[in-house]
């Protein structure tokens, strides 16, 4: 299996502090990646590093091949690398149907089968496309982050904490949504807090430490590590 | 959707024209000397505001940079295009202490009123280098500073022989005097060119670029995720409503008969602040309102104010010169207190009068 990114020796600072130290991973074409940890181990600051929206001190991230490090977000972007970021950050002020014509921002063709094609996928956003954003519950604005990000058509998607603040129910529709457009042959790489349902969905999985990755393997594998169990899972699980 | 289209050119073009006639058949109507001229003024006036406001509310309220160098841009596009459109037959009078100045030459109006907005732009994208790398409040002091160094600058004896140095320049052309086989364009040229400028700006909103402009307003990490390149972005609004800020600013020296440096204060930009607030941050129309508003109160309803007789109420003790300023100082006082979402918040006039689009419906999707 061809990975269609491979990140090695990542390195970013903040000020002198070294938020993520020297970190490799890989991403395999079309499948479901995830990289959990605790707070602050680094897991965003790698996600904004590979959209170009920080500088690393040092690091190789290449996808399909070419070198991402030091090409501009929007050039990133039309590359086919989208990010969903943290918190949903969806334009409130603006209509839903709005939110999803800037995810096309850097596209200029005919947009109309792409927001069919996510009204499908979400028909709660095709019922409230004239409604601003901001007015949306929680669950429908992660879902209008993960449609806007579609709208750029990327090959791979990353997620950051896309179940923060969601109702378990949601949650559940949100992974539900990860699984589909997986299907539809989007690479996924995924942050998660909830390493549970994380770990379930995904074919592999990074740990991180901060700044460092101490262990991977599938998601099966890493599911039923008992240090892992121990550490985000919470023992007595049933 | 297309013949949606249609329909709102449609209208655009009929309200426009219905707009123009309007603005001739008073200019014919009313006498100079009746005292409904002022309302001439105020609609000459007014359209020049407004094109600034909006200029400012494309920077303030769409693309979210809080930017007070409104005056520094509108003193750069009067002094660019007064320079270069006075005759030359009369340049010696003008620049009397410097030997009729260095320009011996004159250009058409409307050559030397796109000179001016190009003048504006090509100032605002110097500054915009540094300046814009700066955050909302930093930019506002900033860009506040840089129009009074322009203002000072103007007023610089060696720039005289440009600039007039501290005297006032004239003899420009002026919309008063232009005509058409005898029909005065004094009312009709500002409302015509202010709102064809208003139109570029409405059309630019409504593009993928406003889009992109919103998207910076509302969040720039997520805007930038998607691909939108914030510096550029940024640059482009600055440079574009500056552009029109010189267009109005060679628009008010063509409505007054003299431009000088002195004029373009920051009172000026805050004027223009106070507009943008009153009509809506984000309105176009609600700027447009505001502007008109505010002239027709400013130079007409409540001169009282100044002159000692308010409402039939004659009072010279309190309304004296000055008291006008501080009447508006408790106007925006109220609307920033209990209305701050303007006469028209984020919506336009035609929002007013058209249903919602029903959610759903077949075609949602453009």
């Amino acid at each position: 299996m061809a990975n269609i990114l491979e990140i090695r020796d990542l390195v970013v600072s903040y000020g002198g502090i070294e938020a993520v130290k020297g970190i490799s991973l890989d991403v395999p074409e079309g499948k479901i990646v995830t990289l959990i940890g605790a707070n602050g181990a680094g897991k965003s600051t790698t996600l904004k590093a590979i959209a170009g929206l920080v500088r690393p001190k040092s690091a190789s991230i290449r996808f399909q091949g070419e070198e991402l490090v030091g090409r501009a977000s929007d050039d990133i972007v039309s590359r086919g690398v989208t990010l969903v970021p943290e918190g949903r950050r969806v334009f409130s002020n603006l209509t839903v149907l709005e939110n999803l014509k800037i995810g096309a921002y850097l596209r200029k063709d005919d947009l109309k089968a792409d927001i069919d094609y996510i009204y499908t996928l979400f028909p709660r956003l095709q019922e409230r496309a004239w409604q601003l954003a901001g007015t949306l519950s929680g669950g429908e604005q992660q879902m209008l982050a993960v449609g806007r990000a579609l709208m750029s058509r990327p090959k791979l998607i990353m997620m950051d904490e896309p179940s923060l603040g969601l109702a378990p129910l949601v949650v559940k529709d949100i992974f539900e949504i990860i699984r589909t457009i997986n299907g539809q042959g989007i690479t996924v790489l995924l942050i998660e807090q909830n390493a549970n349902m994380a770990l379930k969905t995904a074919d592999l999985g990074y740990v991180m430490e901060t700044g460092r990755i101490t262990l991977h393997g599938t998601g099966m594998e890493l599911y039923e590590d008992e240090t892992i169990k121990e550490a985000y899972l919470g023992k007595k699980r049933s | 959707m297309e013949t949606n289209n249609k329909r709102t050119v449609l209208i655009t073009a009929l309200a426009l024209l219905l707009l123009y006639a309007l603005a001739v058949v008073l200019d014919l109507c009313i006498p100079v000397t009746s005292s409904w001229a002022m309302l001439l003024t105020v609609i000459q006036k007014g359209s020049v505001y407004a094109l600034v406001a909006v200029s400012m509310n494309l920077l303030n309220g769409f693309t979210g940079l809080f930017s007070l160098g409104q005056a520094g841009f509108m003193l750069i596009g009067a002094y660019v295009y007064a320079m270069f459109t006075i005759p030359v037959a009369d340049r010696m009078s003008v620049y009397q202490y410097y030997d009729g100045g260095l320009i011996q030459f004159y250009l058409p109006w409307p050559v030397a009123l796109v000179l001016a907005g190009l003048a504006a732009a090509l100032f605002a994208y110097l500054i915009g280098l540094p300046v814009l790398r700066l955050r909302s409040d930093y930019l506002a002091i900033a860009t506040l500073g840089f129009a009074e160094i322009i203002r000072a600058i103007c007023q610089w004896d060696k720039l005289g022989p440009l600039t007039n140095g501290s005297n006032v320049l004239r003899s420009y052309t002026r919309f008063s005097s232009m005509e058409i086989g005898g029909l005065s364009l004094a009312t009709l040229a500002p409302v015509a060119l202010a709102s064809l400028c208003i139109l570029l700006i409405v059309l630019l909103i409504n593009s993928s670029y406003g889009r992109a402009f919103k998207a910076i307003r509302e969040d720039e990490v997520a805007a930038e995720a998607m691909g939108i390149n914030l510096f550029h972005h940024k640059q482009l609004a600055f440079c574009i409503s500056s552009f029109f800020a010189g267009v109005g600013g060679a628009m008010l020296a063509m409505f007054a008969s003299t431009v000088q440096a002195a004029q373009f204060k920051a009172a000026m930009t805050y004027e223009l602040l106070l507009i943008v607030v009153i009509g809506g941050i984000g309105s176009v129309t609600g700027s447009v309102l505001a502007s008109f508003l505010f002239i027709a109160a400013s130079e007409w309803w409540l001169r009282g104010l100044d002159t000692g007789t308010f409402l039939g109420i004659s009072a010279p003790g309190i309304f004296r010169s000055g008291f006008r300023l501080v009447v508006f100082s408790v106007i925006i006082m109220i609307f920033v207190l209990f209305f701050r979402r303007g006469i028209m918040g984020t919506k336009e006039l035609p929002d007013l009068f058209r249903r919602r689009p029903k959610a759903g419906r077949k075609g949602a999707s453009q």
